[in-house]
């Protein structure tokens, strides 16, 4: 009951937010309407890193206290930090075009990045489906999640270096253009867009959590359902002999 | 201390062990350093004939080789073992994970190592790339891009082994996580070829090392439960 009514907060917070961002606010001057994407962009970004922070953390925990709840919490953020963070990428890529001219921009670190993150928990993700133990899963999922945390400030490190030390910025600082002249309004709309992404965030997170759970135990079930079956089939005689299915 | 020296005496037998096996069973790392020549062959075909531009790709061509063939390299690491059944052996040893660790992660270095120190040549006759006089910072790069390598390698092909779909999963979970390493190594090459006009060369080992170290210390402290499940 308190998750569907954190459900609806969110709802409501996201169509108010979006009105604000899509109406009230008037548009940038220099990028025009473009300019509104940042608002779900940057509060996509920031809770996909929240997600992946919470992911890495309950690796940490199931290796530590062996409780598979842990590893329900970890799956969740890494499913929900997968999709916002293509919904970041995306988000950069239909602002970049009007602005930059170009979807992809190789020379800004926060975009690299951001797509190589998306890698590491696609990967992360394709892992979990291709181990059928849970225990195992849980401890091989920690592993990689907390490795692929370990890798995200190296890999953010390097290609901010990359670039600087390549070639110097060419675009324009989307945190520069956020904190311009008339700044008040338009702070108001990402801090109103950010209230509502993290309070999606939650119940998405939530949810995801309770559903997870429920899956582990129908697979608990079924496994245990199958160990019966199988001792059934041990108990009872086999048929009469000459009586063989036909292959 | 007598641990640590406990420690280092296993790591060498199991790197011993590695190293001999891949030496009397040559076929495995002959063909492995073949392909990744092979790949710099066709590497030619895709961006040639123009010699300048080749010259010019020759550094990020060097290291996506020498990615593509470390790939297979580090795949080998526990498939020994995995074939003949030795890795419930190698986990129930009684000695510290992290000495079986550092025993398979030097073997894989020194592997990656003959495998970059082999296509270096090839790089600088096909690409017409001069290496004469930056060697000695190539060979660094190279050395510390093994470390690396066989750092975030040992770990993973140790959780792959055992999977499904491994041939896939091991280059898909790799190959993100090194980005750092190719980007370092990548530019350190070229400054080191170039003559270091912007004196960057010492940031991008530096960078390299920074990354040996932190996966070092990642994979020693989780391949335990890798080895263990």
């Amino acid at each position: 009951m308190r998750t569907r009514i954190l459900g609806f907060a969110a709802l409501m917070a996201v169509v108010v937010a979006a009105a604000y961002g899509l109406f009230i606010v008037p548009a940038d001057l220099n990028q025009g309407d473009a300019q509104r994407i940042m608002y779900v962009h940057v509060a996509s970004a920031w809770l996909a890193y929240a997600s992946f922070g919470v992911t890495a953390l309950a690796g940490i925990g199931y290796l530590w206290r062996r409780d598979l709840r842990f590893d329900a919490v970890a799956l969740a953020g890494a499913e929900v930090g997968v999709i916002f963070t293509a919904f970041a990428i995306w988000g950069g890529m239909m602002w970049g075009q009007p602005v930059w001219g170009v979807f992809w921009q190789w020379e800004d670190p926060r975009l690299t990045t951001t797509a190589l993150l998306l890698a590491l928990y696609v990967g992360y993700l394709l892992l979990r489906r291709l181990t059928d133990d849970p225990a195992r899963r849980a401890g091989r999922a920690a592993v990689v999640g907390l490795i692929a945390a370990v890798d995200i400030p190296i890999v953010h490190f390097s290609v901010i270096w990359w670039r600087g030390l390549h070639q110097g910025p060419t675009f324009i600082d989307p945190a520069k253009s956020l904190k311009a002249a008339v700044p008040m309004l338009f702070v108001a709309a990402l801090l109103f867009m950010l209230t509502a992404f993290t309070l999606t965030w939650a119940w998405l997170m939530i949810r995801r959590y309770q559903l997870a759970r429920l899956e582990s135990q129908i697979e608990d079930e079924v496994r245990l359902g199958r160990i019966a079956a199988a001792r059934r089939t041990v108990a009872i005689p086999p048929p009469v002999a000459g009586d063989e299915p036909t292959r | 201390m007598s641990e640590l020296r406990r420690a280092a005496t296993v790591a060498v037998a199991i790197a011993r062990k590695d190293a001999l096996s891949e030496l009397r069973g040559r076929q495995a790392a002959g063909s492995t350093i073949f392909f990744a020549a092979l790949v710099l062959l066709l590497f030619g075909f895709a961006l040639g004939p123009d010699s300048r531009r080749l010259a010019d790709a020759a550094p990020g061509l060097l290291w996506l080789a020498i990615v593509f063939g470390g790939l297979l390299t580090v795949s080998r690491l526990h498939q020994l073992e995995a074939d003949d059944g030795a890795l419930e052996q190698l986990a129930l040893y009684p000695v510290d994970r992290r000495a079986v660790y550092a025993g398979k992660a030097l073997a894989g270095a020194a592997a990656m190592l003959v495998l970059g120190a082999l296509l270096l040549p090839v790089v600088a006759i096909l690409y017409a790339v001069p290496i004469g006089a930056a060697w000695l910072p190539l060979v660094a790069a190279l050395l510390l891009g093994a470390i690396g390598f066989a750092a975030v390698g040992t770990a993973y092909a140790g959780l792959t082994v055992k999977l499904r779909a491994r041939e896939v999963m091991l280059p898909l979970l790799m190959l993100p996580i090194l980005a750092p390493l190719l980007l370092a190594g990548v530019r350190a090459t070229a400054a080191a070829l170039g003559g270091d006009p912007l004196g960057e060369l010492a940031s991008w080992l530096q960078l390299l090392v920074a990354f040996d170290v932190i996966m070092l210390v990642v994979g020693a402290g989780t391949y335990g439960f890798l080895l263990e499940d």
